[in-house]
């Protein structure tokens, strides 16, 4: 068991490096960092642009493989702080992801695990009260949020917390930004925190859990039709009995699988909360890297995204090792 | 649900409960037989058996309908309507929605109604398009790893677990740049530059959302290849692209249009994400996405710009759900009644 598990961490891991790679050279392809220093009065000489992009180790006329290979041969050589480099703004890219990594993973972490319970509880009970009045009006609504991106449903959120706010007529809920700066003390801090968790978490775990929901309806559905269960209720299992013990630890097993391969889905979709709510966190640094052609930011986001990627299908693989005696030989 | 407080007496009902569906199965499958006996025994053919299930469900109405409609507005729009796209009102800025200006103006006083219009043209024709794309080379990669196993199967194999590190947005937004510019495009593929910025991304979103079907499709493909028919044409010296078009594809042909049918929606949200975080499609051209990221800002003091193409947003894609979900019911072998 615990073999298996090591195995397929070994696995994730060697994804995790290609990806890290691959998305290197993909981006070295794609961006072109040099039109930041383009088109500026006065003019910076040629000269010049190539001294700071060569500093940086994304020359446009080195030769893509070249550039690749000088920045693996920095992430074994370097100390750790300097191994990914520094991207355009010249802070090294490994003490943005450090600083940044705590804001992205409190609402992410939140948000998923809060989806995912959220998501089977409504699937389960849906699929219980299959046709009913119930579940016809989760089913809808789900259908309708799974509709809804983030960056939208963060958007509504925000409208209707200012509403929420006038009607107070003090800022209850503040939605700026990750923190308040200035407060102090412990409790203070932890109910700042929390207020401004609360939007972005309530757009993540929507999103999330109306995707689940479905899923997890389908599963129990079919679950529900199988004999096992009707055993169970025919040898004296109450039917909530045989319903959880029997019917709900099925259905979670290829669950288990769908959270992980869906996880990626939750990553981008809190990157764009990260921007509408203006976070300072991973999914921001990645998007505004796309967007200002830094070829290194974008590696080392995407280097963080796998590793959060990994330990995800690492865990769900865990998960289904303990629903799935079957695995477990 | 308090069923565990529940006497033992109540149980029997529950039970009954329990067994219902099945019941209802039963008398509609009865049902089948008496209407199927007035055709003769003629069997009925898959595709009509799925369109008379189809018939049955309120989801494809709904759905259908919400489709058709925006379709419609799209395509038809314009005639009641004298703004084109981008032209400029200079005496209704930021005018609230109008008889003059069905949905109103932004800042610079472009008509909403006409960027509306021509934004869900680009929107559906790139969801149109990069679904049912992704969804062939979900058909071609899944098949063809299946039947071949071997090297192919492994690279395939390695491309769809990359997926599982690597979200699809990321791959996305790292090609994004020759989206917004061709001139960006790497050396080996600057031959695509003569394509729009809509043509581009239906490529992209087709190239990078096919790993979870094909994964599908090559464990359907895996036990198909075992069955006699195929081994029988295998050893009569059938080429491999004759048995995969005649023998495996339609035999997961069902999966695939319901693949096709909720790809739209996805396919629709990559090209709104991309667009709205500027990524996507570039000004003058408008979609989905760039009316967002204009309206968002605007969203607390003028409405109009962002609840207008939101919930033309929402409903196109809960309609695209609505119409895949009831077509995946339909065609669903697992929910067949007609099996005699």
């Amino acid at each position: 068991m615990t073999q298996y598990i090591l195995r397929r961490f070994v696995n994730y891991l060697v994804l995790t490096v290609i990806a890290t790679v691959f998305s290197y050279i993909a981006a070295s392809l794609f961006f072109y960092p040099r039109r930041r220093y383009l088109g500026i009065n006065p003019p910076i000489p040629e000269e010049s642009v190539d001294g700071i992009l060569s500093a940086y180790g994304v020359n446009d006329k080195d030769p893509v493989l070249l550039r690749t290979w000088w920045w693996i041969e920095r992430i074994i050589f370097e100390p750790l702080s300097q191994k990914l480099g520094q991207d355009l703004q010249g802070n090294w890219v490994i003490n943005e992801i450090v600083g940044r990594a705590g804001t992205s993973l409190r609402l992410l972490l939140l948000g998923a695990l809060l989806a995912a319970l959220l998501g089977v509880t409504l699937g389960v009970w849906g699929a219980v009260r299959q046709y009913k009045a119930s579940d016809q009006i989760v089913s809808y609504a789900s259908f309708i949020l799974i509709s809804t991106p983030t960056f939208v449903g963060g958007v509504i959120l925000m409208i209707l917390a200012t509403n929420f706010n006038q009607l107070l007529g003090f800022q209850m809920i503040r939605f700026t930004g990750s923190y308040t700066p200035g407060i102090t003390g412990f409790f203070p801090q932890l109910w700042d925190g929390f207020v401004h968790l609360l939007l972005p978490t309530i757009a993540l775990m929507l999103f999330g859990a109306a995707g689940y929901s479905r899923y997890q309806r389908s599963l129990m559905l079919d679950v529900l039709g199988s004999d096992f269960i009707r055993t169970a209720r025919a040898k004296g299992a109450t039917r909530n009995h045989a319903l959880v013990k029997h019917g709900v630890r099925v259905a979670l097993i290829p669950m288990s699988t769908y959270l992980a391969y869906s996880f990626g889905t939750l990553v981008a979709g809190s990157a764009f909360l990260e921007i509408i709510f203006s976070w300072e966190g991973m999914g921001k640094y990645g998007i505004v890297a796309v967007q200002t052609s830094d070829v290194n930011a974008l590696a080392g986001n995407v280097c963080f995204t796998a590793i959060l990627l990994l330990f995800s299908s690492t865990l769900s693989e865990v998960l289904y090792a303990a629903l799935d005696p079957r695995v477990r030989v | 649900m308090s069923m565990n407080a529940q006497q033992p007496a109540d149980r029997g009902a529950d039970l009954a409960e329990d067994l219902e569906p099945t019941a209802h199965l039963i008398a509609e499958k009865a049902d089948t037989t008496a209407s199927q006996q007035e055709k003769a025994h003629r069997p009925i053919s898959r595709g009509r058996l799925v369109w008379r299930r189809l018939k049955g469900k309120p989801n494809f109405y709904i759905g259908g309908a919400i489709v058709l409609a925006i379709v419609a507005f799209a395509l038809f729009g314009d005639l009641f309507n004298i703004y084109t796209q981008g032209q400029q009102d200079s005496f209704n800025f930021n005018s609230p929605p109008s008889a003059q200006h069905y949905f109103g103006t932004d800042a610079i006083g472009v008509d909403l109604y006409a960027s509306m219009t021509s934004a869900l043209r680009t929107s559906l024709l790139i969801g149109f398009l990069a679904a049912p794309t992704a969804t062939l080379v979900a058909a071609i990669m899944g098949s063809l790893a299946g039947y071949l196993g071997g090297p192919f199967e492994m690279f395939t194999n390695w491309l769809i677990n990359l997926l599982l590190v690597l979200p699809v947005f990321y791959v996305l937004m790292i090609v994004s740049p020759a989206i917004a510019d061709p001139s960006n495009l790497p050396g080996a593929i600057q031959w695509l530059g003569f394509m729009p910025a809509w043509g581009l991304l239906v490529i992209a979103i087709g190239l990078f959302s096919w790993m979870i079907m094909a994964q599908i499709v090559k464990n359907q493909t895996k036990s198909l290849k075992e069955r006699e028919y195929v081994k029988a044409a295998r050893y009569m010296g059938v080429s491999t692209p004759t048995i995969l078009r005649r023998h495996i594809i339609p035999n997961v042909a069902s999966l695939l249009i319901i693949d096709g049918a909720l790809g739209v929606a996805g396919a629709i949200l990559a090209e709104t994400s991309l667009s709205f975080f500027g990524l996507g499609i570039q000004a003058p051209d408008v979609s989905l996405g760039t009316l967002l990221q204009d309206g968002t800002g605007a969203a607390v003091s003028r409405p109009w710009l962002f609840v207008i193409p939101a919930s033309f947003l929402i409903a196109l894609l809960t309609g695209v759900a609505l119409v895949g979900d009831a077509l995946r019911d339909a065609i669903d072998p697992t929910s067949e009644v007609n099996r005699a």
